[in-house]
């Protein structure tokens, strides 16, 4: 069917009446997501677009709600107590679309959501979509289409080129995920290489990875030694400089670990299929499936 | 184990000793210079022997002349005026710190570098300091303490006292020097969100004094808006200039040795074009991320920083319109080229959100646009190698 998210999914909006909040959370509300609540400290008791309850906390939507996924737009310095608030509320899947979170609050989070028992994607993300049943985030939902491949990827435009390359093609999609661009995430490839293997409906996974970290290599030992569906994986970044982060945080390589030779090298070995330049996920998914 | 090393904001040596001496880490006197009177007088004030630094931004000074040991004064002033001035790497040597000379019965390495894979600040200490770590870690990984930290609780003195036991296996009292050093050097990483702190080397006087006699700290980017006080630390004149205008635009922007111009939105999709432009047998001459929301002035920000590069023989826009409208990125080019008329072609890509609006302005000023990525990179490239005519 999909992974994370599907039709069942009830969605709050963390900072639903900020700039970016409000904007996507429209976006979200028109593709069909069922966006509940929403929550801005201060603004409990009113309303946004005219009928989607605003909250104080997490713990009130959460109740009047009995929201499962939320999706968090507060600025960069608020964003690890946002995270913590969801967890704590009892949200199972949360979605930080927030750029710029510190490190260092990050390592604090991550536990604490673990011994939660909650999952987290991002932050620095794209969020996911469910084509025809759901998106939390903000990746545009005219360019997916349903289908059965699974999408994962660490960036957000790329992950659109391909998507759209692959509806194009008339490759339907299950879930795209965008699992973001920072050095420490809540969600890695691996999970979601794990999800699309357990998901009926998935056929095959295309994997955007990029430099830095060893990330995408710990997936490519997944694919050969836990797999049975196809992936096909690219990385982005093989004209990049050592020692330069390369927009995102976590793109980095350093000294000379998490360069793309190095990752494109484990995806051969695990067998995976490898697109050269976006535009080969097309073929190479086709020739697998 | 993957470590992240060098990124953010890099501080300098005299800074990060100041950070780590307000923590309570030992480390021999000594002021940084900015001429050679000033770091004769630094020498005079703090009596006999004193090591003058080049204080840049890049790692082997030693082997490039830029740190000297001086008998008196009288040398420093000497040393000092050949330091100053001197290329290190590319870098231009501003400042030298002046410090006092510490005898050396032995070297360690400490450091806190942020490990992806546990999602925690990592201590590394080995008793085989003042080289590289990197090669120990690759060459002699047993001679390497790693000790993940979870940061809700902190570093505990017992741990503290752990990686003091690695280093100094018979005398307790080193460890105990050693351990305070580490909870000091864990509060000042915490205290300044840095992503990399480490002092190499630490080093053990004849006299069994502990002493750090180097330190390197790279703070977070993403937590400067709560450090204003180490914004300024920040050192531009070690930076290439055209990146720090485009730091100052909103602009994710490195400079590269090729000649095609690259304006995209994302960096996933940025680093993707820059890829496809080398597929193509062409060289990238830059990283440029124009980020999500595009308004008209980004654009026209990115252009003037692509065209100061006389190297650049082609402008390459690829963008897909996703948060991003298109149409914005459109009339962004329109203005900034009849503010400032092009002399090398272009080569614009767009789709996603508003294409049509985009194309219409785009054409009805003269460019011609492709939706195709492929497509357009290949011209762009063919128009760097030949020399073309503008779109």
């Amino acid at each position: 069917m999909s992974i994370f998210i599907d039709s069942n999914s009830t969605v709050i909006v963390q900072g639903i009446t900020g700039r970016d909040g409000s904007f996507h959370s429209k976006q979200m509300i028109e593709y069909g997501t069922r966006i509940v609540g929403g929550v801005t400290p201060g603004k409990g008791g009113q309303t946004f677009e005219g009928s989607v309850p605003v909250f104080n906390t997490v713990h009130e939507a959460v109740k009047a709600t009995g929201a499962n996924t939320s999706v968090i737009y507060v600025p960069p310095m608020y964003a690890a107590d946002a995270i913590m608030e969801a967890a704590d509320a009892g949200i199972a899947f949360i979605v930080a679309i927030t750029e710029g979170v510190p490190v260092n609050d990050m390592t604090r989070v991550y536990p604490f959501v673990k011994e939660k028992g909650a999952r987290l994607l991002g932050p620095n993300c794209p969020g996911l979509i469910t084509p025809g049943q759901s998106k939390v985030g903000i990746i545009p939902g005219r360019i997916c289409t349903p289908g059965s491949i699974g999408v994962v990827s660490r960036s957000g435009t790329l992950t659109y080129e391909v998507v759209y390359q692959l509806t194009r093609a008339g490759m339907g999609q299950s879930t795209c995920v965008g699992i973001g661009g920072d050095p420490i995430n809540g969600t890695s490839f691996i999970d979601c290489l794990a999800a699309f293997e357990a998901d009926p409906h998935t056929t095959a996974v295309a994997m955007m990875g990029e430099i830095g970290g060893t990330d995408e290599q710990e997936a490519a030992e997944f694919v050969r030694t836990r797999m049975t569906k196809p992936v096909v994986g690219f990385i982005a970044g093989q004209t990049a400089p050592p020692g330069r982060r390369m927009g995102h945080a976590g793109a980095i390589i350093s000294g000379s670990a998490g360069t793309a030779a190095e990752k494109l090298e484990s995806f051969e070995k695990a067998g995976m299929g490898i697109a050269r330049r976006p535009i080969e996920f097309v073929e190479q998914l086709r020739a697998r499936m | 184990m993957d470590h992240q090393r060098g990124e953010g904001v890099n501080i300098h040596e005299f800074q990060a000793k100041e950070l780590l001496r307000a923590e309570g880490v030992p480390i021999p006197p000594g002021d940084v210079a900015t001429t050679a009177e000033q770091a004769e007088a630094i020498a005079r004030k703090i009596g006999g022997m004193v090591v003058v630094k080049a204080q840049v931004h890049t790692g082997g000074r030693g082997k490039a002349g830029g740190v000297k040991l001086a008998k008196d004064a009288s040398e420093a002033r000497q040393i000092a005026g050949k330091i100053l001035g001197m290329q290190i790497n590319g870098l231009t040597v501003h400042q030298v710190l002046v410090t006092a000379a510490a005898d050396i019965a032995s070297e360690a390495y400490v450091g806190i570098i942020l490990d992806r894979a546990s999602r925690k600040p990592v201590f590394m200490v080995s008793p085989a300091g003042g080289i590289d770590i990197e090669e120990v870690a690759a060459k002699t990984p047993e001679k390497i303490m790693k000790l993940p930290i979870d940061t809700r609780y902190g570093l505990q003195p017992y741990q503290a006292s752990e990686l003091g036991f690695f280093l100094f296996p018979d005398d307790v009292k080193k460890v105990r020097a050693a351990s305070k050093i580490m909870m000091s050097l864990y509060q000042a990483f915490m205290k300044h969100d840095a992503s990399l702190a480490e002092i190499n080397p630490l080093v053990v006087t004849p006299a069994g004094e502990v002493l750090a006699l180097d330190a390197k700290i790279s703070i977070d980017d993403n937590a400067l808006d709560r450090h204003p006080e180490l914004v300024k630390l920040r050192d531009e004149t070690a930076e290439e200039p055209s990146e720090v205008d485009a730091r100052n635009s909103s602009l994710t922007f490195i400079k590269l040795d090729g000649n095609v111009g690259c304006v995209v939105n994302g960096a996933g999709l940025a680093m993707a074009t820059m890829d496809l432009v080398k597929y193509y047998g062409g060289e990238p001459a830059n990283f440029l991320d124009i980020g999500g929301s595009s308004n008209p002035e980004k654009v026209v920000n990115a252009l003037r920083i692509i065209t100061g590069d006389p190297s650049v023989k082609v402008i390459l826009f690829n963008i897909f319109g996703g948060i991003t409208r298109t149409d914005d990125v459109a009339n962004g080019i329109v203005t900034a080229t009849k503010a400032n008329p092009l002399r090398i072609p272009i080569v614009i890509r767009l789709t996603g959100t508003n294409e049509e609006i985009a194309m219409k302005i785009l054409k009805e000023n003269g460019f011609s646009a492709s939706s195709d990525m492929d497509e357009a990179v290949q011209q762009a490239v063919a128009l760097a190698t030949k020399g073309g005519k503008a779109a």
